[in-house]
């Protein structure tokens, strides 16, 4: 495979592709809501209506407005259908006909809302526009010409340096610079090293890493590629929970198209590099998606996460320089490698360059999946994308899963950054963004991710195993009204010391709800206490 | 071999390079309470009891897995480690079902042990009283796993000197457990070679020999480093 072939097969699809197509999502979202059916449907009408020579039904990846699926978006008139059922697939078939918008029954989505329009996509770039499991589509929108470009005019410092220039940090999380990471584990010694995508996303209500493997394999790929072209490695894995079975039907068609068109395997675009990937599929243990004990999973052993250092890039998979990145940290490195980094650069705040996916869900009119530029204010996320909440009034917004925190609705003025929200006493994190209503209970709330945390504790230090039990029990207790202020003290103290002293990132952060809940809403943990003057005057009336 | 410089609770020591902290300190005759350490096999960082503070490190770092390093400012007994020193111990005793005065090795207890040292006369978090199981099925040996703190030096001993492997862990959080073989009964591993070694590495009284009484255990902690000496350094004798 050389450019030119690469070209023409871009051109080839782009010929081939139908003037008019229909896009059905049939991503996780869509697909669990029937979407396999509603695009069957429309194959088959479009068939009888003789059509099916001018007009192409496309299975594409996730279209972002999750919470209205099935959606089936048609090029022209350019309308993009929400909640499609199967008896509204002749009045689409119609419409298209008569170029111009249904009027039976399916209900066409406001492109012009804000929930589109304040969304700047890189990472979803190609999402709900191609069919991810035809790499043809990949490689006409451009895709592997980046990897084309780095094997062959670059070196990889070059590429580590644009990496570090973009000012990319890890989406996995805590935001570590990912050109620093890149570059130490450039720096180790030649030998064997290794890439890893870690696609484990454990965190209750975050789907974006989900939607990326499911909407755009090749990219993650082509991001992983590139990164192991830069550091030296040969090899790579993307681990991957069983609990994401199209995701990883997804990425085993592209890794075997990828090989079938030598764009994996040795001597890739006729160069000395070589690279394959293998899928661990892991078992979906929260713990799973802590470094170490992911790597201890692709090794075989039992997910325990080990003392660090030795960091991965030291001492990795099989005492290997290891590079791991997020899944959606691989997703942005094509588009670095094509615009440079002082676009990417240009993008977002000081410290916190791009955009980040959010996975928009709980109390709130549209869910779905955003990808906004970083710096964006929280208000213009929750009440002009999302539209607020159906009922009441929103209370707050919860980031980071377990290991985050809520930010009262008076703060959301705040731009979306990873400092930013750390001062806020929650972080970043992998991309949950759940909205709370008046009605929700905070205490309910911190329970919620403590009994989670409890439970996905692997067990190997004091702090976590136990430490969680305790605190879950605690806030047992308070919500059934039976501790006292010492209870309350308790907690707290017992939050401190779990913070401080586990071993993994799970246990280090596990008490972050709690002492974040405590933060803004500590009068709603008063109210709930004994011999509170509140609580006494419930108990004497 | 090139020699280190450090402070440890502000005396200035000097120590080879490759030494942990929780070495470096005792052999300068300060002690640190450590619970998953066992001379002669791997260190996990496990229990969280050797924590120190360490300057410039914004995290506590554990003594038995942390290699010293030029300059070091360690404290090693501060009030806050003394504090989380001893909400670990009350965490354990919380977490098992620890009866000392019925107890083979009552008086013999590392935790018991740790409880005194981190002074420990109650625990001001509830306690747990969990269902576990006592496992009697092997011929000489039993394991009470109301006194385990899974503390894995069962699992290591038994994997890293005797070559057996018979222990592992199962499950997670609160059911973690400690578990023989594929999860059978004890008795029903071939693997095992009653060795005992599991026996002397256990810090409570969850494993034991059949027919002691009450008190009555006495464990031999010095076999383990000697079985690893005389295997390195070729010295069959003690
Ligand atoms: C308990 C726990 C769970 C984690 N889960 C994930 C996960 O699901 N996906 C992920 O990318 N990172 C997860 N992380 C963070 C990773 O350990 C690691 O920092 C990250 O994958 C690095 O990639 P990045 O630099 O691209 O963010 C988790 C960390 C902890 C402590
Ligand atoms: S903090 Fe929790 S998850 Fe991490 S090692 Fe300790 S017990 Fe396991
Ligand atoms: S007696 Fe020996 S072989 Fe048997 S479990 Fe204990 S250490 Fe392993
Ligand atoms: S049985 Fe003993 S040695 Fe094994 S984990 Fe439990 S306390 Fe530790
Ligand atoms: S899954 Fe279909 S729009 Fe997201
Ligand atoms: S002795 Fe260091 S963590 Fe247990």
């Amino acid at each position: 495979m050389d450019l030119n072939e690469l070209l023409e097969i871009a051109e080839k699809e782009r010929q081939r592709a139908a003037s008019v197509r229909i896009r059905c999502c049939t991503a996780a979202g869509c697909a669990s809501s029937g979407a396999e059916e509603i695009k069957d449907r429309l194959e088959q009408s479009i068939k009888d209506a003789g059509l099916d020579n001018t007009v192409e039904v496309c299975s594409v990846g996730c279209m972002k407005f999750c919470g209205r699926g099935p959606l089936v978006e048609i090029d022209i008139p350019g309308v993009l259908y929400q909640q499609v059922s199967g008896d509204q697939v002749e009045a689409i078939v119609d419409a298209l006909k008569q170029n111009k918008a249904a009027e039976s029954g399916a209900t066409p989505l406001d492109r012009e809302h804000p929930f589109f329009t304040l969304q700047q996509p890189i990472v979803l770039e190609n999402s709900g526009k191609i069919n991810p499991e035809r790499i043809e589509e990949y490689i006409a929108v451009g895709g592997y010409q980046n990897l084309y470009h780095v094997i062959h005019d670059m070196s990889p410092d070059e590429v580590v340096d644009e990496v570090t220039r973009s000012g990319l940090r890890g989406r996995g999380g805590g935001g570590y610079p990912t050109g620093l990471k890149w570059a130490t584990v450039a720096k180790m010694p030649e030998g064997q090293k290794y890439v890893i995508c870690n696609a484990d996303e454990g965190d209750p209500g975050a789907f974006m890493d989900r939607s990326v493997l499911e909407s755009d394999p090749h990219r993650i790929i082509e991001g992983m590629a590139i990164a192991a072209y830069a550091i030296g490695a040969n090899h790579g894995y993307i681990y991957v929970r069983a609990e994401y079975p199209l995701a990883i039907k997804r990425l085993e068609t592209a890794i075997k198209q990828a090989k079938r068109l030598g764009l994996m395997g040795s001597q890739i675009f006729d160069s000395p590099f070589d690279f394959k990937i293998d899928i661990r599929v892991g078992a979906g243990a929260f713990v799973c998606g802590e470094e170490t004990a992911l790597m201890q999973s692709i090794e075989g052993g039992r997910g325990n996460p080990r003392p660090r250092p030795p960091y991965p890039a030291q001492s990795g998979l099989w005492h290997s320089p290891t590079l791991i990145n997020n899944v959606e940290t691989f997703a942005n490195i094509p588009a670095i490698v094509r615009e440079g980094a002082d676009w990417f650069a240009s993008i977002g705040t000081e410290k916190s360059k791009g955009t980040k996916v959010f996975a928009l869900t709980g109390k709130i009119r549209n869910t779905g999946l955003i990808e906004v530029p970083m710096g964006i204010a929280l208000r213009e996320i929750v009440e002009k994308m999302g539209g607020g909440v159906p009922r009441g009034e929103v209370k707050a917004v919860q980031t980071g899963g377990p290991s985050g925190g809520c930010i009262p609705a008076h703060l959301f003025d705040t731009p979306v950054e990873y400092d930013s929200l750390i001062q806020l006493g929650t972080m970043m994190g992998s991309g949950g963004m759940i909205v709370m209503d008046t009605e929700t209970s905070m205490v309910d709330v911190a329970q919620f991710y403590m009994e989670f945390c409890r439970g996905e504790s692997c067990g190997k230090c004091i702090p976590c195993r136990a430490g969680t039990v305790q605190m879950y029990q605690m806030l047992t207790k308070i919500l059934r009204g039976e501790a006292t202020l010492i209870d309350l003290e308790q907690l707290e103290r017992v939050c401190g010391m779990v913070k401080a002293t586990s071993l993994c990132g799970l246990g280090q952060t596990a008490p972050n709800p709690v002492l974040s809940t405590l933060r803004y809403f500590r009068e709603e943990y008063l109210e709930l206490l004994k011999d509170s003057p509140k609580a006494q005057g419930v108990a004497s009336r | 071999m090139s020699v280190k410089t450090l402070t440890i609770d502000g005396v200035p020591i000097a120590i080879e390079e490759g030494t942990t902290v929780l070495e470096a300190a005792r052999q300068n005759g300060v002690h640190i309470p450590t619970l998953c350490h066992l001379e002669g096999i791997s260190d996990v960082g496990a229990c969280r009891l050797c924590l120190v503070e360490i300057n410039g490190s914004p995290k506590l770092q554990p003594a038995c897995v942390t290699e010293v390093a030029e300059g070091m400012n360690i404290r090693t007994n501060t009030e806050t480690l003394q504090d989380y020193r001893r909400t670990i111990v009350e965490l354990l005793f919380a977490e098992g079902n620890h009866v000392c005065a019925v107890c083979v090795a009552n008086g013999h207890c590392e935790l018991q042990d740790l409880a005194i040292e981190v002074g420990m006369d109650h625990s001001r978090l509830p306690y747990r009283f969990p269902e576990r199981e006592i496992d009697v099925s092997h011929d000489r040996f039993g394991i009470d796993h109301n006194r385990c703190v899974l503390c894995t030096r069962c699992v290591r001993v038994c994997d890293e000197i005797e070559g057996a492997h018979v222990w592992d862990v199962a499950y997670r959080g609160a059911a973690l457990k400690v578990v023989t073989g594929l999860n059978q009964p004890w008795g029903a591993v071939d693997a095992c070679t009653s060795c005992g070694k599991c026996v002397d590495a256990c810090p409570t009284g969850a494993i034991f020999r059949k027919g002691s009484t009450v008190a009555e255990m006495e464990r031999d902690r010095d076999r383990l480093e000697f079985i690893v000496n005389a295997r390195k350094d070729h010295q069959w004798t003690r």
